[in-house]
């Protein structure tokens, strides 16, 4: 029995209340935006500035050291843009991949029994997640920028070589019949798909099993090098040779890339390492024993009790990780790494152009993050549906 | 064993001592260093390594290292140059605050202890007229920094160092718990319009490095003001890492209201009690309590992300160690500076985690 609303009893209805209250809310949020904006346009019209995204085709002007792609200072902002969006990618794809591999080992390493090695561990995650980012960033950049000058490089094996201007490693040249070879490997990896869902489905029928990792390692690993030298090894090796002041042939890695590489993978693989312990730590003892009594091997308790388990506490707190990386390398800045919020920093200040860039760097990074918790929803879906 | 089987055994016999391998000294060792030949390898390969590590960190950073001096070519060894402490401690902790009034500083930051910890602990004595002090303690810092009522005043750019990184994490973290708190509760709101702004405002916030969210206060806040209004530089710092940090504060209490039982509710709904009486008497305490050490971890973040105030030009201790570092004098010596910077950092955030742990290991205590 609903009682209806009407102007005199409003305020004791908890319903009407609610409409009172939201309808406050909304009112004080308009005029909140509306003194904005009509201060925003009084402000630009006073400096004389336009607004809208025109901008974006005009010339740059400036240079942009690290780069994916072809870009000169007579390309436009939008494509500078472009660039800096590609190097926080870059940087981010480089980054999480280290520091997941940092994390997994740490965490793993921390939980083992041998006392030496967990306080090391400990130690090294204390440390790095204690101390401010952006301080790191910068440590390691003064450090990679104070090596020996190009004339005194450190030579590695006499291929790669480091100096204060980076590091200079030889560069893959791939010859056509290197086609073959990506061909070979996506056909082995089609198969190995295939047999995996072959055998899962046989072993759901009969109970054999089938040896899939052993198949797995012939199929990727040794048709695609069977391929690869059958073809006459079509990849050459472009060496960096020493010039007179600098190197020619190879690829060069910026120290503010290492610098920004390293500082972000050690940071992120410390929290992830914590993260790792928490999950293992999380599946119960009782797990394990259960799979041991009931006669599986202790690399199948690993993969079939221990991992799906302590995946499914590991993997939404990883995926904010991951978010918080690629959100943390936009520190960038403080060194000199041109990703995203450096170009637009610099474009800002050329064109005058605030709310237009902000809103870009706004617009890329909650996309980012928006896609990020929409697939941790539909993960923790799935997971759910595990669940009992 | 030289008793004869058909006599019956009436006493217990003393344990044997266990096998000398598995006791004492020897017994941790293979337990905890040598337990398998691959547990053998890991410690050998660590042990190598932390003998050739530990003896040259020591003897760079103290035994050959260098104290006095007055610029970095007076340091003539090979260790570390410590020879500018001595002339810019002062700088790394107040920035370039008049020297000659840096002793109010350090009472406020003296008189912070009192105002912070009859919130952190209970069973002290006096502790509601300590939580009316610490009401007032804001106010009281305030002048005691910026100046009036007698004091010589300060203007807010010439705050800095150490200084400006407490100031703008505990203004920040202070004034996101209310915001907080409000952002939690509308997201659990049952109106949806007061739902979907306080989820857009927390996602927004949360989705955007606080980078930009400077950025924002450094170019946007004086365009989003009217025209004849300026803000001065640390407050549009403090507003917007207030905002930033309330977002994640929100997300954080909103864990501690879930955590509540839906009795709790019920019965506060049983009592008819209305909304905001029981949220005040019954379920925030509640969701309050569990949710400190998360705002400890918030805070802790939130303080290291201080530093960024670099990005807009402002002189935190990394700006003035950039500063110095960058200094003909002190050229060269980033690792002794860096070093020392990230020392300070490492003992307030070491001993603030430590606080939390120790805080989650007695709620999980008081739940039993």
């Amino acid at each position: 029995m609903t009682n209806r609303i009407t102007l005199g009893n409003i305020w004791f209805d908890k319903r009407g209340r609610g409409y009172l209250l939201q309808l406050l809310v909304l009112f004080c949020v308009a005029i909140f935006l509306a003194v904005i904006t009509s201060n925003t346009i009084a402000n630009l019209q006073r400096a004389g500035l336009t607004s809208g995204f025109g901008f974006l085709g005009d010339q740059a002007f400036f240079d942009i050291n690290q780069r994916l792609i072809d870009y000169t200072s007579q390309s436009s902002f939008g494509r500078a843009l472009i660039v800096g969006l590609l190097n926080t990618v870059l940087v981010s794809s480089l980054g999480i991949l280290t520091a997941t591999l940092i994390g997994f080992i740490a965490g793993v390493l921390r939980l083992s029994n041998n006392w030496l090695i967990s306080r090391l561990i400990t130690s090294y995650v204390e440390v790095t997640r204690n101390v401010p980012l952006l301080l790191q960033i910068i440590f390691w950049w003064a450090i990679l920028t104070s090596l020996p000058k190009v004339r005194e490089s450190i030579s590695i094996f006499g291929v790669s070589f480091i100096n204060n201007r980076g590091l200079r490693a030889p560069s893959p040249n791939f010859e056509d019949p290197f086609i073959w070879v990506c061909f070979a490997i996506v056909v082995c990896l089609l198969l190995t798909l295939a047999l995996y869902v072959w055998s899962g489905r046989r072993q759901k029928l009969t109970g054999e099993t089938f040896p899939i990792p052993l198949a797995g390692l012939f199929l990727l690993v040794i048709t695609p090098l069977v391929v690869f030298y059958s073809l006459g090894q079509p990849i050459n090796w472009d060496i960096p040779t020493r010039t007179r002041f600098n190197f020619r042939g190879g690829f060069n890695i910026t120290p503010e890339l290492l610098a920004l590489w390293i500082a972000l993978a050690t940071y992120t693989g410390a929290f992830i390492s914590e993260i790792v312990r928490a999950g293992i730590l999380s599946v119960s003892t009782g797990q394990s024993e259960a799979a041991l009594s009931l006669g599986l091997r202790k690399n199948q308790t690993m993969r079939l009790i221990i991992i799906p388990q302590a995946l499914r506490v590991i993997i939404p707190p990883l995926t904010s990780q991951y978010l918080n990386l690629t959100k943390n390398s936009s520190l960038a800045i403080a060194i000199g790494y041109q990703d995203l919020v450096s170009i637009g920093g610099t474009i800002l200040n050329q064109s005058g152009h605030a709310l237009e860039v902000v809103g870009i760097w706004m617009f890329v990074y909650l996309s980012l993050s928006l896609a990020t918790s929409a697939f941790m929803n539909w993960y923790n879906k799935r997971i759910s549906l595990v669940e009992r | 064993m030289n008793s004869p089987s058909n006599e019956a055994i009436t006493q217990y016999k003393e344990a044997r001592p266990p096998p000398i391998a598995s006791v004492g000294i020897i017994g941790w060792l293979r337990h905890n260093l040598f337990s398998s030949v691959s547990n053998t390898i890991l410690t050998l390969v660590s042990i190598y390594l932390l003998s050739i590590a530990i003896p040259a960190i020591v003897d760079w950073v103290i035994l050959s290292s260098q104290i006095s001096g007055d610029t970095r070519f007076d340091c003539k060894v090979e260790g570390a140059c410590w020879a500018w402490i001595d002339q810019r401690l002062g700088q790394f902790l107040f920035g370039f605050y008049p020297a000659s009034e840096r002793w109010r500083v350090v009472i406020a930051f003296i008189l912070l202890f009192p105002a912070l910890i009859p919130w952190l602990t209970h069973g002290i004595p006096g502790q509601r007229y300590l939580r009316w002090f610490s009401v007032a303690y804001p106010v009281i810092a305030t002048i005691l920094l910026a100046g009036g009522f007698g004091l010589q005043e300060v203007p807010t750019d010439k705050f800095g160092g150490f200084m400006l990184n407490l100031i703008v994490g505990l203004s920040g973290i202070v004034l996101s718990l209310p915001v907080g708190i409000v952002l939690a509760l509308g997201r659990q709101s049952k109106l949806p319009l007061i739902r979907w702004f306080s989820i857009g405002f927390i996602e927004a916030v949360r989705g955007v490095p606080l980078i930009t969210l400077l950025f924002v206060s450094n170019i946007l806040l004086p365009i989003f003001l009217p025209p004849d209004v300026t803000l001065d530089s640390i407050i549009r710092v403090i507003i917007m890492v207030t905002a930033f940090a309330s977002a994640y504060m929100a997300e954080v209490i909103r864990g501690g209201l879930q955590a509540i039982p839906s009795g709790q509710y019920e019965a506060a709904d049983a009592m008819g009690l209305n909304y905001w009486k029981s949220m005040r008497l019954i379920i925030l305490p509640q969701a309050l309590r569990v949710s400190i050490p998360g705002i400890v971890n918030t805070f802790i973040g939130l303080f290291k992300d201080t530093t960024l105030v670099i990005v807009i030009g402002l002189f935190d201790i990394l700006g003035i160690a950039n500063a110095m570092v960058s200094n003909p004098d002190w050229l060269g010596l980033s690792t002794e500076t860096y070093v020392f910077v990230a020392a300070f950092f490492f003992a307030v955030c070491f001993s603030m985690s430590r606080y939390s742990m120790w805080l989650e290991r007695r709620l999980a205590r008081q739940r039993h």
